[in-house]
Parts: structure tokens; C-alpha cells; sequence
């Protein structure tokens, strides 16, 4: 039997139809523009109504490499990565073999005619098109055509499972705001694709999309954005950063939100930016800005944060407030530059030579980036100490959707700073003495107007005056004091988010973007097993008590993150080793999000060793 | 009969200047350098041109990398905030500091090691970026806290106290900084403090980094016959390009010199440094000159010092910045945070 696109099997007989939850998988080749085209896509479903969640799997690489789009369609909110492809898009001729050989029987695959993919599989839903053909309906110029094409195939796919195409002109208009003659092309581009779609494919498969009323009011936003906006909220004043794959769009962002809307009513700027000449002067910079008085901020990933490791233990010797973002990719080294990980946990938390401990945000979502990169300001600067943000490739370059962000009530915290007048009525101040009894001394910033503001910051050891000193009984009184701020830093850093199941024996504990995979992966135990599970979010080190409660309160629990080591667990077990035989690890770390099925199976599969 | 005591003499007031502050107030924690240490000489000239010129101590930022010349920013001003960073990073703190408070007259201390080794990439780039501040180099040619190791400033065929001789070239701090576009470039030496003093209140006066490298010799690990960094050699190679004097800007320039014989350069603040010719022509303000008298002097063995180089003309960081005039680190919240306005403006973008 011939397998021709319009003559293939019709996957719908005997199922029913499937609406709003199913995943499309675009295969392009990376620099062809595609990226446009897919958050036009993803877009048009989110202003119907629809969660939804888009990934983009890329290549380092600026042109030329394959890279894949997949959009998670989802009625009920499950936004973590899905592992099948429901649909495929593939527009890259150098993948298109493999990435159909891929497929389970029954996918629909939507291809330029002229792959002959149907040669391949005669058990997926074939719908071929002649995209060059189309192209040149909509464009004569050459260049453009390549770039049309990729919008020829979101009206193919919109026609398919019946996207408005209000939404996606609506969509385009978005994405090429401003620029009139793209958005006149892209609109007829894709209709080009719509009309031929509706005049020669037969629906022959599942998959649909109806409006729903679940995304109103919800905003479409990256976690490097996110955490951009937070920063500017939290009043950065000093950003000092290297390019770097995945981090550097934080301080894109940011700079852009600063020239706009940090710049005072005579025109000048209440900020200063440096792109430095390495990750040890960008973290060089935000140390000597944040002793300086400045609110200041440094953007990395893994890498860059081996490189500020000797700043970092400086800073947190000598108590200078400062924030670092680490997005966090796959390493070691270079590694998978463009791939997401959670293995930078241990050496960010323990970051440096010496006796260090970090203060450590963990956010799971953009809206999280935008709050912790707000706390991460001020508990740097109440703390006097280094805060690091951990986000990751998932969380930071990827579109989520969320809530609104909300304006912050909360007026900075700019810590313990004695200025020229408490001073004088007290007649000095020694720069390292416990007063309080928290572990936190006063500091006094360069420049305060008064003889005896000066203090001396030094690396190596020194007394409660800031004298140099290397007597033995200043150093453990200084070492202990740090430690003493780590127990005081529990109070003030976000806690973890519990949630109790009273008829749960089995536990789960994850941290940032593993979060999405989680809900779903809960749900699929509780559903398919019949193991309901308590779940706690860690989302700060150092642990506050509600984390150790929560393992106590369960028979075992389930470690779950995106690296090899098991590096929370590591560190679960190292701060209450009294608990250790109660931990499970459950590890993802192939540079993909991870997905629930991944964490259930696994679960699943270490249940029956009980 | 009553004696009446006759009056000593009430002991004579220590000279104060222009802020009633003495001498002393600019001083630091005592030195724990090698008796000689040409760093201590060097230290005692920054006190006196920071007295002189009655600048606030509180205003002050001192900063350094690690090594013997970094140590001395405890041994002056100890009213200022002092920061003895990491090694070779001193310039991106001292960036920092400078983008938090451009206000702070800032000055960085570092020694040929922590400069010319560890630090040649922050060093070459804070030139770049022009960030105002004095460095001041302390050159030796060797590592004095580490017992002695050439460093990259140690001349071809200097040897160390073992007889050790050193066949690698030398990295000219000065020549280094002119190539990257340095405003101000000068060389000097610890044991002609009339010169030093000088030039640190010149390069206090100029809006941009200003360069001073100053032969500083380290009377522990090479001060020895064979070594081009002593006492010894400096002194008998020494060749200052011109004889100095510096008049701050609120003082009378007066006209008591021969026409042809002096040069004043004008720094930033109205200050002028007044060069008086020895001999032979030199204009600062000539960079080919300047770099055509540096090889000059690496051809004969001799040790250039003076004004090397200097560009009035090249925008500072902060000028090219647009900040505003207060400091960044005086910002109230309600400069620092945008308004509610705002975030509903960008929140309605991503919709």
C-alpha cells in the first residue's frame, strides 16, 4: 500500500480525540530564525487559554547545528518537559531520519515534502508539505525564504489542531513588535500555510486544541528576565559581568531595564555597569562595589563560578555583601555549554579555599527568580557576606509561564551601617565585634564622614578591630563568629515549602527546576501506584530545621536532582547523618529537564527493593 | 617674697595645613618592613603629598594586591578605608570602589610581582577602562614575601643573591601602560623623594589612572652587586628627564624662570606640574617621544624617571559613564527602586 502523506492510515479511527495535552517537537536548524517562529506558536496556544510550557534543546552553536523546539500543551498544568512527542515538526533535513526513526507509532509528523519521510515509517501520521513551494508564494526574495518557511509551518500546524488565527497574527504582532513589514509577512506567510493545509490535508489524527480560561492574566517570561526584573527592583546599583552561555541574558536584560528605567528625571544613570575582561574582575568589581557601599551583582554559570572561587572565600572572610547568579549548565569545563544540570550545588555552597559555607537561593520558577533575586540583595547586605542565586539553563533561558510579579512591599534591608553621626555617639566602632550576639558586626562604608569610619579589610587574619592578627585564639573566634552568621542566615533565607500528606510514609525532597517534574511525578504515583507522597521544596542552604523535620517524619525519602553525584543528597547526609539510612537518591543528569516519568520509574523501581 | 615661675616656652605646634590636620594624622600603623625597605620611603611621600595638599582623609580609598608593597596601605593614612584584596586584583576592587563612590580619591599600592606576573591582565585593563586612580607600582624585580624569586620586571642579566641570572626580558610597567593608552605615565625612584612627592600630587590631580612606577629597592633579597634594582644602581644609573615641582591649583603660578627653560603641564584640577629642563628636551605630551626615550634608556642600561607621559585630553571612565553626581552608594530606595508603574508596565509587556 502506497503511505502518501494524504493517503496515510487515519490515526483517529478508533481513538477518541485528544484535547489540549500533547507535546510538538520542531526540528530546525539553529540560526534559520525558527526561534521566532515557535514562540509564535507557543504564544497563540497561551492567549487561548491553554497552559502551556516551551523548551528550546540547542546547539552551542551560533549556525548550522540542529536544534529542537518542543511546546508542552497541558490542561492540567503540567508544565515540567514531557518525554514523547506527540508531534513532530521536522524541518532539518539533517536530523529529520533519525528524529522520525525515533517516534512511537501513531505520532503525527508534519515534514517538507520533498524528505520523503513516509519512505521511512509508514506507522506515523504523515502530513508532507511543500514548503518551498509556499515560500515562494509569500516572498520572492531569496533570503527571506528560508525565514518564511518557518511560519509556513505554525499556519500548517495551526490549521491542523485548530489554533485561532486571530491568536497567532496577534502572536506575530508580539514578536515583531514595531516592525511592520515582518509582521505583514509573517501574517501572510502564515496563512499561506493555514489555507493550504485546510484545501489538501485530511485531519487524520488526535490532537486538537479548545479554548480553556486558564492562563488570563498569566505572563509568558524567562528566568534570566525574571531575575533581571528583580534585581532592578532590588535597587541594583553596580553589575559587573562576563558573557557566558546560559547566564548572560540575566545581565542583558537587566542592562536594558536600567537604561530604561533607572535613568533619573536629568538623564543620568543611578547605576553602573562594567563588562569585565574575566569572571575574576566581574567578581572583583561587585566585591569592591558592595564594601563600597553599592548594592552589587555578578552573573555565571559553572565555570565562571570556579573562577571567582578565591574572591568568593575573601569576601566571605572579610564580610562584604555581594550577590552572584550562577545559571547552571553541564560541566565539568566547557561541558554541555547549552544543556541544563543542578551540579553546581556542592561547590558553590562550599565555594573556596578554607573553611567556607555559603548562603545558597534555590529557585524553582521565574516567579522565584524575581523574589530570591530581591532577598538575595538584602540578605547579602544584612548578612555582609556573598548570597549566591543558583538557577539553572531550565529555569533561566526556557518560557514559563506565571503569575503577574508582584510589586515588593518590603523596603530594602541594608543590613548594619553606622553612618558619621552614631558615629560620634559612640565614640568608634571595632569593625569585627559581635555586639548584637547574631554573629554580625557594624560596618562603616568609604567615605563616611568621620575620623574614625576607616577600618582596614585584609585577607589574612584579624581581631574584632580589623588589626592584623595571628594569634590563634582571634582566628577561631572569627572562624566561629562565621559560622554563628550561617546559624543567624536560617532565619532570614526563604524556607522550604512542605507539603504534608497525613497518609504518606514515602517523602520527596527536590529543589529548583526539578519542582515541575515533581508535581506531576506525585500525581503519577499517588494515580498509578498508590503511593501518596509528602513533598518538601528545599529552596536555601543552609538547611533551616523544617528540612530535617521533614525527613524525620517519613520512613525514606527520595533525593530527587538534576546531577550525577546525588549532591543534595551528599549534603543531606553530611549535615544530619543521623538520617542517613532514611535517604533515597533519585538522579537525572543528561542534560535534558528532567521529566516526571524519569523520577517515577525510578521511585517506582527502588519501591520494590523495599 | 613670692617666686614667680617664668613661663617655659608653650612647645611649638606640630605644622598643620589647610584642614588644621598634622603631619601625623596622615600616618599609619607602624611599618613591619626590613629596616631600608625602599617602601617605606615611598609610603613616607604619599603621607607628605596627601598632607600637603589637605586632602580628607575619610575621602580616601587605599587599596592593594598581595605582596611586601602591599602591605604598606596599613602604614598610611589610617583614617581611610583601606583594602588589602587578593593577588594581582587589585584594580577590579579599586574598579568597584570607584563605580559605588566616584567621589573617593582612590589609590592603589602593588609591586612589580602582583603587577607584572598575577595582575598583568587587571592592570592592562583598568588602564583601559581609565578608572581614576593612582597606582603606584613598587618595583624591586623580585619577590620579597616569597624569599627572593626574579620577577617579570627583573632586567636581562640581573642576577639574584645565588648568582642566578636572569635571561628572560623585562616587562617596562611604563612602556606597557603608554602602549594601552595610559593618561599618565611616570617613572620614579625611592631614594629621590623631591621627584616622588611630586609626581604623586600630579597624579592626584589627574581624572584617569594614573601610572607611577617607582624603583623601590628590596634591601633583603636584591640589593647586591649584580642586581640592577639597588640602591647602588639606581642611583649611579638614574637619568630624571627633568627637575620637578608641583603647584597645587589653589596657589599663584608665578613666572621666575628663564623663557625656554620650564615646561608646566596643567592636570585636571588647575594644578600644575612644572618641569624644569635638565639638558636635553623632553615633551611629556609626545608619545612617540616618550616611547622612543623608554627604549632609549633600556639600550643604555638607564633608569628614565619623570613625567614620562601625559594625555589631559582622554575621557575618564566616570566622564564617559553618565552617572549621577552622587554616589551610587548614597541612593535612597526610592532613587533605586522604579515604581510600582513600572513593574505593571513590563508585567503588561509579557502578557
Amino acid at each position: 500500500m502506497k503511505t502518501l502523506a494524504r493517503d496515510s492510515k487515519d490515526m483517529t479511527e478508533d481513538k477518541k480525540l485528544i484535547v489540549n495535552d500533547f507535546s510538538i517537537h520542531v526540528a530546525t536548524v539553529n540560526g534559520s530564525g525558527s526561534q521566532s517562529s515557535n514562540t509564535v506558536l507557543l504564544r497563540s496556544i497561551f492567549q487561548m487559554g491553554i497552559p502551556v510550557s516551551g523548551k528550546n534543546l540547542f546547539p552551542s552553536n551560533i549556525m548550522g547545528l540542529p536544534t529542537w523546539f518542543t511546546i508542552r500543551v497541558n490542561k492540567d498544568g503540567y508544565i515540567a518537559r514531557k518525554k514523547e512527542v506527540d508531534i513532530l515538526v521536522a524541518m532539518n533535513p539533517q536530523t529529520a531520519i533519525e528524529d522520525v526513526k525515533e517516534l512511537r507509532p501513531g505520532t503525527v509528523c508534519v515534514s517538507p515534502i520533498e524528505l520523503n519521510l513516509d519512505k521511512i515509517r509508514d506507522d506515523v501520521k504523515h502530513y508532507q508539505v511543500p514548503f518551498g513551494e509556499l515560500a515562494s508564494q509569500a516572498t520572492d526574495n531569496v533570503k527571506l525564504k528560508k525565514l518564511v518557511t518557518n511560519i509556513i509551518y505554525v499556519g500548517v500546524v495551526a490549521e491542523l489542531l485548530e489554533i485561532d488565527q486571530a491568536e497567532i497574527d496577534r502572536a506575530i504582532e508580539a514578536q515583531f513588535e514595531g516592525k511592520q513589514k515582518a509582521i505583514d509577512l509573517n501574517k501572510k506567510a502564515a496563512m499561506i500555510g493555514r489555507e493550504w493545509a485546510k484545501e489538501n490535508l485530511k485531519k487524520a489524527d488526535p490532537y486538537k486544541v479548545e479554548r480553556l480560561d486558564l492562563t488570563k492574566g498569566k505572563i509568558i517570561i524567562d528566568g534570566n528576565q525574571a531575575a533581571a526584573i528583580g534585581c532592578m527592583m532590588a535597587g541594583v546599583s553596580a553589575v559587573t559581568w562576563y558573557p557566558i552561555t546560559p547566564s548572560s541574558s540575566l545581565c542583558e536584560y537587566l542592562i536594558d531595564y536600567l537604561h530604561k528605567y533607572r535613568v533619573d528625571k536629568d538623564g543620568k544613570n543611578t547605576f553602573a555597569v562594567v563588562q569585565a575582561e574575566d569572571e575574576l574582575a566581574a567578581v572583583g568589581m561587585a566585591i569592591g562595589a558592595g564594601w563600597a557601599g553599592a548594592r552589587s551583582m555578578t552573573s555565571t554559570s559553572g565555570p565562571g563560578i570556579s573562577l571567582m572561587s578565591e574572591f568568593c572565600g575573601f569576601a566571605y572572610f572579610t564580610e562584604i555583601p555581594v550577590v552572584i547568579f550562577d545559571v547552571q549548565r553541564v560541566g565539568p569545563s566547557t561541558g554541555l555549554p547549552t544543556r541544563t544540570s543542578q551540579a553546581d550545588l556542592l561547590s558553590t555552597y562550599f565555594l573556596s579555599h578554607g573553611d567556607t559555607k555559603h548562603v545558597v537561593l534555590l529557585p524553582n520558577s521565574v516567579g522565584e527568580c524575581y523574589e530570591f533575586a530581591m532577598a538575595a540583595f538584602d540578605l547579602a547586605e544584612r548578612l555582609q557576606q556573598p548570597v549566591f542565586v543558583l538557577t539553572d539553563l531550565d529555569i533561566g533561558m526556557n518560557n514559563w509561564m506565571s503569575d503577574p510579579f508582584v510589586y515588593p512591599e518590603k523596603p530594602f534591608d541594608r543590613g548594619k551601617v553606622l553612618n558619621a553621626e552614631q558615629l560620634e555617639k559612640a565614640g568608634g566602632f571595632a569593625r569585627y565585634k559581635d555586639v548584637d550576639g547574631d554573629g554580625i558586626a557594624y560596618r562603616t562604608l568609604p567615605g563616611t564622614e568621620h575620623p574614625k569610619a576607616g577600618y582596614f579589610v585584609r585577607g589574612s587574619g584579624h581581631n574584632e578591630n580589623a588589626a592584623y592578627s595571628e594569634r590563634p585564639e582571634d582566628y577561631v573566634k572569627l572562624m566561629d563568629r562565621l559560622l554563628k552568621k550561617l546559624e543567624t542566615a536560617k532565619q532570614y533565607v526563604p524556607q522550604p515549602v512542605i507539603e504534608q500528606n497525613k497518609d504518606a510514609k514515602v517523602g520527596i525532597l527536590a529543589f529548583g527546576s526539578t519542582h515541575w517534574a515533581i508535581e506531576e511525578t506525585r500525581d503519577q504515583l499517588s494515580r498509578e501506584a498508590k503511593l501518596p507522597t509528602s513533598y518538601c521544596r528545599v529552596r536555601s542552604l543552609p538547611f533551616t530545621d523544617g528540612v530535617q523535620k521533614f525527613v524525620e517524619d517519613h520512613d525514606h525519602v527520595y533525593v530527587v536532582e538534576q546531577n550525577r553525584d546525588g549532591q543534595m543528597l551528599d549534603l543531606l547526609r553530611l549535615e544530619m547523618p543521623q538520617l542517613a539510612t532514611k535517604l533515597r537518591s533519585v538522579k537525572h543528569y543528561n542534560g535534558l529537564p528532567v521529566d516526571a516519568e524519569s523520577i517515577t520509574t525510578q521511585i517506582l523501581e527502588q519501591e520494590k527493593n523495599v | 617674697m613670692v617666686e614667680t615661675a617664668t613661663p617655659s616656652p608653650a612647645p611649638k605646634a606640630p605644622a598643620t595645613n589647610k584642614l588644621n590636620l598634622t603631619l601625623a594624622d596622615y600616618k599609619g600603623s607602624p611599618s613591619t618592613l626590613c629596616d631600608g625597605c625602599g617602601h617605606d620611603a615611598i609610603t613616607s611621600q604619599i603621607i607628605k603629598a596627601f598632607w600637603e595638599l589637605s586632602i580628607e582623609p575619610h575621602q580616601v580609598a587605599k587599596l592593594s594586591g598581595i605582596g611586601c608593597s602591599s602591605k604598606t596601605p596599613a602604614y598610611f593614612l589610617s583614617r581611610a578605608h583601606g583594602f588589602n584584596s587578593v593577588h594581582g586584583r587589585m584594580p577590579s576592587v579599586a574598579t568597584g570602589t570607584h563605580m559605588a563612590n566616584h567621589k573617593l580619591i582612590t589609590i592603589g599600592v602593588s609591586g612589580d610581582g602582583d603587577t607584572a606576573s598575577i595582575g598583568l591582565g587587571q592592570f592592562g585593563h583598568l588602564i583601559r577602562r581609565n578608572i581614576p586612580m593612582v597606582y603606584i607600582v613598587e618595583n624591586n624585580g623580585v619577590y620579597g614575601l616569597t624569599k627572593g624569586q626574579f620577577s617579570a620586571t627583573a632586567d636581562v642579566g640581573s642576577t639574584l643573591k645565588d648568582g642566578t641570572v636572569n635571561r628572560q626580558s623585562a616587562i617596562d610597567l611604563c612602556g606597557l601602560a603608554i602602549e594601552l593608552g595610559c593618561g599618565f605615565v611616570a617613572r620614579s625612584f625611592a631614594g629621590d623623594p623631591k621627584q616622588l612627592v611630586a609626581l604623586i600630587k600630579a597624579a592626584l590631580a589627574h581624572e584617569g589612572t594614573a601610572v607611577l612606577d617607582v624603583i623601590s629597592p628590596c634591601v633583603t633579597f636584591n640589593n647586591h652587586e649584580g642586581s640592577t634594582k639597588s640602591y647602588k644602581h639606581a642611583k649611579e644609573m638614574d637619568r630624571p628627564l627633568h627637575e620637578l615641582g608641583f603647584i597645587p591649583f589653589y596657589e599663584q603660578i608665578t613666572v621666575d624662570y628663564e623663557p625656554g627653560t620650564v615646561q608646566d603641564v596643567e592636570m585636571h584640577d588647575g594644578s600644575h606640574l612644572r618641569l624644569k629642563k635638565l639638558g636635553h628636551d623632553y615633551d611629556p605630551t609626545d608619545r612617540f617621544a616618550a616611547d622612543r626615550a623608554i627604549h632609549q634608556s633600556h639600550k643604555d642600561g638607564t633608569l628614565l624617571t619623570g613625567l614620562l607621559f601625559h594625555d589631559k585630553d582622554l575621557p575618564s571612565w566616570t566622564q564617559l559613564n553618565n552617572l549621577v553626581d552622587q554616589p551610587l552608594s548614597r541612593l535612597s530606595q526610592e532613587q533605586l527602586r522604579p515604581k510600582k508603574e513600572v513593574l505593571d508596565e513590563i508585567m503588561k509587556s509579557l502578557t
